[in-house]
């Protein structure tokens, strides 16, 4: 069947089966930052924003996505190089594979609280498994990052 | 220490940018859209022979490309291990076989044109097991009727202590002086079991691996693994492909913790892709990860203390029982780290011994993990020194400083016990442990904490702590090297084998070759790890790569210095004693002519006297300087509900010189709160029947953003003159104390001792029930 979604700012018209899941349409349509890494939502790693909000792919049926905008961590590329600097002098990077996911969340938290507090961003990162970094260093660095921009 | 520019400076990751933007950059990122889908079917036994697979179905499904059994692959014993040559674990596993271990252990595999075919088709094989009664009780295994290993053919390596036929898979002694009469000679003793948990790993990258030919019919494999030259070495071995027609890439990985230190999907991925000729893709699921990969090593540790009255530690005993499971992976080297890597703390004792084996079950294979049996140990040992102590009257900390080891100093225990071998004998040249420990009890409040405190609210705050040290890579075993090339315009390539599993070596490499030669960290470029373009390197294991690999860096640097010097000499017609050499350019000290980086190298490749500039260097370590940490916790626990969290933890650690402080203390953080997942909630759980109870992220649960309050950390001023620009490493050594720590904590606040991993709110309050 055939399904159209505006996929950072484009039109896209994907072939698809009834059953496929979105993380694994995107990537097979070369959006590798979405990533996969648990099949039970818990992670993180597959976050996209569907119409600004957070949802994990790997667990949304793309047909259910139909005329929606979705947004991947390429569609807010400048905000995810600011977000990198933070990450960067924070020492929050290190394997990277959830940081796309992290990178989607907190713009969308930027675009839900006005000052989000450190609450906010612990709240928020639960949703976000990391086993590299300890956390700490990651909410320093978004910390960097709203306080920067907003 | 020489004032830097770059080394021990806060530098940006070089890669944190394009990773963060989403760029293709992991093994599944990379592999071909047409790649044969690779499914595997898992055993449901915890113990079987399998009597027949008939395979025709599966077969006939269209979309079905290849089925593989035990049947498809030469029977060659090998060891998933991922280590060096000859490796010290049992060649006791077969690519495929026809006895299965553990639930979960790989029948067979499909691969077809996508994921639902390869998924039906798993469905259509059947499979006749003839079952066999499994051991699953570690306590039980030596000896047991069942033997898990009875195939002909497996094997160790050079002696160690492997017995198949009493489900031993290795077995270790040693002692220094006489244990049983200095410990029936001490006026305090203290005798206890501890036990210790299958942790898993967890990466967020699952095992991910994508094999192809190349248009020179060579096996091009892609995989997210932290030792690719040993992969290549383990293949060609077990397949019988020559080893000049295998190349391994590691791309970007996704973490590792060991976990990715060994053999998982290659051995399929490169069977399908070498009977079909077809590219193929393997991607664990999280199941799979779970169920299949590897946990750390579960253990019972009896540890036995003697002290005089006045709290000098006289003796220590330390009797081991490890659980390897299925295969034996890491069974020595891990057991033989829990006491050559934490019995060495208190060298002042006048007798120490450390024995016990390592035994099969049929459970998922133990293998490496961060901390490597010292994590193990260092609970059980950490635990019975605050036992110690109290028994004598004395402050926990007070009776650590009075034992523990010091700056110049150092155990008979670093010559006996090695990795799998004899050791290496080492004086400790940085030990910072004294500061570690005082900088410690001040960050932490120590003084008006300990023991604890009530706040109110029904609850109390208290303190515990521990100590802990590691290593610097394996000596006279692991080597790595580097080649460093200059390109026109006066930059650098850096290739190293060394292996960044997302620990940032690639930016800590580039820093320590940018420091040496005097330019910025962009003019070096970095590609690691591709056995076709890369040095040799041992691999992401052992904290090895800061010390190691680091050197064989810094000593390429100089190489490449020198030979800088002496085409600007050439060129400017002195000598090479007369240059200054400034990094971007050379000047004559003679007549003060200046030459610049760019001009000399766009001269060498196009002008006068053309050559490549390029040089390889490499280092293994003679020996292994630990780095050391003092690890202190706050917790908040609830009288009632024995609920605690962790308030602050803080570490001051002895790393030596921090190459980049950020990922450092990266290195550290990360360390303590995996190592609190397994102090507090992480436990790998099986049903009586084998079968993996945790298989997914809602049944087993790692620390989230919201579970630890704050980290602390520190490190201490220190100079390793064996190390590159007086680095030691320090991926392991976070991980170490919180176990410890938290036991003693929890001791603190409500007086009761928790023997077993992890601490949980139920385990503590049914030793409050026995203890009232």
């Amino acid at each position: 069947m055939k399904i159209e979604m505006n996929i950072n700012g484009r039109k896209r018209i994907f072939d698809i089966r009834p059953d496929e899941l979105l993380a694994d349409t995107l990537r097979r349509h070369d959006y590798t930052s979405v990533r996969k890494g648990c099949d039970t939502t818990s992670c993180g790693v597959c976050t996209i924003l569907i119409d600004d909000e957070p949802v994990p792919s790997c667990a949304y049926l793309t047909v259910r996505a139909e005329g929606k905008k979705i947004t991947t961590v390429e569609g807010i590329a400048e905000e995810a190089e600011r977000l990198a600097g933070c990450f960067g002098d924070e020492g929050a990077d290190q394997c990277g594979f959830c940081n796309p996911g992290i990178a989607l969340s907190v713009h969308a938290l930027k675009l839900s609280a006005k000052a989000p507090t450190e609450e906010n961003i612990r709240h928020y990162l639960v949703g976000h498994l990391c086993r590299c970094s300890g956390y700490q260093s990651q909410v320093k660095a978004i910390r960097r990052y709203l306080g920067d921009t907003t | 220490m020489k004032k830097t520019k770059t080394v021990n400076q806060r530098i940006r990751s070089i890669d944190g940018k394009g990773i963060m933007m989403g760029r293709a950059a992991y093994t599944d990122d990379v592999a071909p859209k047409e790649a044969l889908v690779i499914k595997v079917l898992r055993s449901p036994h915890a113990f079987a022979r399998i009597k027949s697979i008939d395979k025709s179905k599966a077969e006939a499904l269209p979309g079905v490309e290849i089925v593989l059994t035990h049947e498809d692959f030469p029977r060659n014993p090998f060891t998933r291990a991922g280590q060096g040559y000859p490796e010290p674990s049992p060649h006791d596993k077969y690519a495929l076989d026809d006895h299965v271990r553990y639930v979960g252990d790989e029948v067979a595999c499909v691969a077809a044109h996508d994921e639902e075919t390869a998924e039906a088709a798993l469905k259509l094989l059947e499979v006749d097991y003839e079952i066999k009664e499994p051991v699953l009780d570690f306590e039980k295994a030596k000896g047991h009727a069942s033997i898990i290993h009875a195939e002909e053919g497996i094997h160790e390596m050079f002696p160690i202590g492997f017995e198949p036929e009493k489900n031993v898979a290795a077995a270790y002694h040693m002692e220094v002086d006489d244990v049983e009469k200095r410990l029936a000679e001490s006026e305090v003793t203290v005798t206890s079991s501890f036990y210790t948990q299958a942790q898993s790993h967890t990466a967020l990258e699952p095992h991910t691996v994508n094999a192809r030919l190349d248009y020179q019919d060579r096996l091009v494999l892609y995989s997210a693994t932290q030792t690719p030259f040993h992969v290549r070495r383990i293949l060609s071995q077990a397949l019988e492909i020559p080893l000049n027609k295998i190349r391994v890439i590691k791309p970007r990985v996704g973490g590792g913790f060991g976990g990715k230190q060994a053999i998982h999907g290659e051995m399929l991925a490169a069977m399908v892709t070498m009977k079909t000729k077809k590219p193929s893709r393997l991607t664990y699921t999280r199941k799979e990860v779970f169920e299949a990969t590897y946990t750390r090593h579960p253990m019972r540790i009896d540890m036995r203390l003697g002290a005089t009255k006045d709290g000098r530690i006289t003796a220590i005993d330390c009797y081991g029982l490890s659980d390897t499971g299925a295969y034996g992976e890491h069974a020595l080297t891990v057991f033989m780290v829990t006491g050559s890597k934490v019995l060495p703390l208190y060298n002042k004792v006048d007798a120490v011994r450390f024995h016990g084996d390592v035994v099969y079950t049929n459970r998922v294979s133990s293998g490496a993990y961060r901390g490597y049996g010292a994590i193990q140990g260092n609970y059980a040992l950490e635990s019975a020194i605050d036992m110690l102590a109290e028994k004598l009257g004395m402050d926990p900390v007070e009776l650590r400083q009075k034992n523990m080891i010091a700056e110049g100093e150092t155990s008979p225990i670093f010559e006996i016990m090695g990795e799998g071998t004899e050791g290496t004998a080492m004086n400790m040249e940085t030990c910072k442990l004294d500061h570690c420990v005082k900088r410690g009890m001040e960050l932490i409040g120590y003084k008006d904490k300990f023991p604890r405190r009530e706040i109110g609210n029904n609850k109390l705050r208290s303190v515990g702590m521990a100590i802990a040290m590691q290593g610097s890579g394996i000596p006279y075993i692991d080597m790595g090297a580097a080649t460093i090339k200059l390109n026109d315009d006066g930059f650098y390539n850096l290739l190293v084998g060394a292996t960044d599993i997302g620990q940032g070596s690639d930016t800590i490499l580039a820093q320590i070759a940018a420091e040496e030669l005097g330019v910025d960290v962009e003019k070096v470029v970095v590609y690691s790890s591709d056995t076709d373009l890369t040095p040799f390197d041992a691999g992401a294991y052992a904290s090895s790569t800061t010390y190691v690999s680091g050197n064989a860096v810094w000593k390429a640097a100089k190489t490449m210095k020198k030979r800088l010097i002496e085409e600007a000499a050439r060129s400017l017609g002195v000598e090479v004693e007369d240059i200054d050499f400034r990094g971007t350019s050379f000047k004559s000290k003679k007549d003060g002519e200046e030459l610049s980086l760019s001009d000399l190298s766009n001269t060498l490749f196009y002008n006068d006297d053309q050559k490549q500039l390029s040089v390889t260097e490499s280092y293994y370590g003679t020996k292994s300087p630990p780095p050391f940490m003092a690890g202190f916790v706050e917790i908040e626990i609830d009288k009632e509900t024995c609920e605690y969290e962790v308030v602050d933890y803080v570490s001051v650690v002895d790393c030596g010189v921090t190459i980049n402080p950020k990922l450092a203390q990266g290195q550290v953080e990360g360390g303590i709160v995996q190592g609190l997942g397994m102090a507090m909630t992480e436990d790998v759980k099986i049903a009586a029947n084998g079968k993996l109870v945790t298989a997914d992220f809602l049944n087993y649960k790692i620390p989230t953003g919201k579970d630890i309050r704050k980290l602390t950390t520190e490190f201490a001023a220190s100079y390793e003159e064996s190390g590159p620009y007086g680095a030691k490493s320090v991926g392991e050594i976070g991980i170490d104390t919180p176990p410890a720590a938290i036991a003693n904590a929890v001791y603190n606040a409500l007086g009761v001792r928790i023997k077993s991993l992890p601490i949980t709110p139920e385990k503590i309050q049914a030793a409050r029930m026995e203890k009232d």
